[in-house]
């Protein structure tokens, strides 16, 4: 990386590499189809391709390439969830994030500056002291600080003493970072096709045809596709998908929005999210700080924003941060996000023998995209499901083994 | 500000009303499989199209129904519980 970085700096012309190649022709069969171009499905096609030697791989996106959640996520990446099982995974998430610029021998800028969440209650407090039990237990940096703590990591902070929202500590993660989402798909979508992965934008699947216990072919409006294996990555549309091959997942569809401020010099060293506040902040390599918060208050399929959400989260932002209040807004937008009633995704198998599930990733699975990616595609190739995605299965809804990362969730995704 | 009107106090802004999702069919404790269990605990209805769901007029503490549409977010009408119960 460095090498090329520095013969790129040199050379006359600045060679610009071609990315992704155009679109091809459908074949008429693959051995995988991947449906949903977003970073998920693309970090699974890259896995297939290049540690499992699978190349009959067609990425089916009915867009363009990671134009869904991906591109609309404020871009968090921790591990410092409550269930072991959530941390075992999402941990090893982080620590693909910590190469994943050596692994596509691309920049995703990932910055590991850690996360800062705020306790406004004793009993946030309390939660924030589990958490950080867990999350020693299984080996991440997750630590309780106290106020001088707090002021320490972020001397900007209103810490309101006196006040309502007096802020009485933090959950340190250490561990926590940013990467650029755009990044992260493009650097999997360039390294798959490379393999040899057909990536194939405006294709929208529209219908499955299903033998007995099993998919025999995808119908999407250029054509019909045999296949070998299905991977169902379609982000905010997983439920309506899943429903199209008969399979009815326990998701309930929200948006989710976030906000970007005007560009401004780095001041904002740590990721700061607020329980209370339903409140969170970064800021991006180009200065923008990127505001979210929670979901919107009512299920709907829709990708508008709205101003209560813009009032609602200016309000956090200027709170924490009174000298935002100048600043001026540039962009609001909207996710639709696959919620599950435990705020924990659904992995592994379905009620069909070769119909995959990379789903129910709601406000929370941009961090998993390299783990998700890497862990589906060893459950194509190997026919079975590896020991940590086994609780994450669809069944666990039936056997009532829920995983409950709710409080863990929250403001912070 | 979305409006929704609420069959007792009228007119409102949307916030001032609290949803609580889509209406689901009771159970019978004694005949009820726990596969049945499962799916009514937490396969709520998610399709494209309209839903039929509670909502609550949070100052009055009134619970009543609302038909909205999951797409366009247009809501086609609201009504009282009771009428629910009519129906079914
Ligand atoms: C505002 C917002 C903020 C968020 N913040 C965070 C965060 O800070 N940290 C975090 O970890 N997560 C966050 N998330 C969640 C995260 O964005 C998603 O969970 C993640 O990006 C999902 O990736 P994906 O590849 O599975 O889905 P997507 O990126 O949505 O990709 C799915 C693709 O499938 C395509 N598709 C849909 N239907 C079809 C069809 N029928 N045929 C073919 N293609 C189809 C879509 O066009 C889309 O491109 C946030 C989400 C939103 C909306």
């Amino acid at each position: 990386m460095p090498l090329r970085l520095l013969k790129y700096g040199l050379s006359r012309d600045y060679p610009v590499s071609g990315d992704i190649p155009a679109t091809p022709e459908l074949k008429p069969a693959y051995d995988v189809v991947i449906i949903g171009g977003g970073g998920h499905g693309l970090s699974c096609a890259h896995h297939l391709a290049k540690y499992h030697g699978i190349k009959s791989v067609a990425v089916l996106e009915k867009g363009y390439l990671a134009g869904g959640n991906t591109a609309r996520n404020t871009t968090t990446i921790r591990s410092n969830y409550i269930t072991p099982e959530g941390i075992a995974f999402y941990k090893e998430g982080v620590e693909l994030f910590e190469r994943l610029s050596q692994e596509l021998d691309f920049n995703v800028m990932f910055s590991q500056r850690g996360q800062l969440t705020l306790a406004h209650t004793e009993a946030t407090v309390r939660s924030f002291h589990m958490r950080a039990e867990m999350g020693r237990h299984m080996g991440t940096r997750t630590e309780v600080v106290d106020q001088k703590g707090v002021e320490e990591l972020c001397p900007l902070l209103n810490m309101d003493y006196g006040g309502p929202l007096e802020i009485l500590g933090g959950l340190w993660h250490a561990d926590g970072g940013t990467a650029r989402h755009d990044a992260v798909a493009w650097g999997y979508a360039a390294q798959a096709s490379r393999r040899g992965v057909e990536i194939h934008q405006r294709t929208e699947v529209q219908g499955f045809e299903v033998a007995g216990d099993r998919v025999r072919a995808v119908k999407t409006n250029r054509g019909r596709v045999a296949c070998g294996q299905v991977l169902i990555a379609t982000g905010g549309m997983n439920y309506d998908v899943a429903l199209m091959a008969g399979v009815e997942l326990p998701i309930r569809c929200y948006p989710l929005q976030a906000m970007v401020t005007q560009p401004l010099k780095p001041w904002l060293h740590t990721l700061v999210s607020s329980v209370s506040l339903h409140t969170y902040l970064v800021q991006s390599s180009r200065g923008e700080v990127v505001i979210g918060g929670g979901s919107d208050p009512y299920q709907l399929y829709s990708t508008r924003s709205t101003l209560d959400m813009k009032e609602h989260l200016a309000e956090g932002a200027v709170h924490l941060f009174p000298f935002l209040q100048g600043v001026q807004l540039l962009r609001q937008w909207a996710g639709i996000t696959d919620m599950t009633p435990d705020y924990s995704p659904i992995m592994g198998a379905s009620p069909l023998a070769n119909l995959w599930l990379d789903c129910g990733w709601g406000t929370w699975g941009f961090k998993a995209t390299p783990v998700a990616g890497k862990r589906m595609a060893q459950t194509i190739a190997e026919g079975r499901v590896p020991d940590i995605l086994k609780p994450f299965a669809l069944e666990r809804f039936e056997t009532f083994r829920l995983l409950n990362e709710m409080g863990a969730t929250a403001a912070s995704h | 500000m979305k409006l929704l009107t609420c069959p007792m106090n009228g007119p409102r802004n949307i916030d001032e009303f609290q949803s609580f999702g889509p209406v689901r069919a009771k159970l019978d404790p004694n005949a009820t499989a726990d596969r049945d269990w499962s799916r009514h605990l937490f396969r709520a209805e998610n399709r494209k199209g309209i839903l039929v769901e509670w909502w609550r007029h949070v100052p009055s503490n009134y619970f009543f129904l609302a038909e909205r549409d999951l797409v366009t977010n247009e809501i086609i009408r609201t009504f009282d519980a009771s009428q629910l119960r009519d129906r079914a």
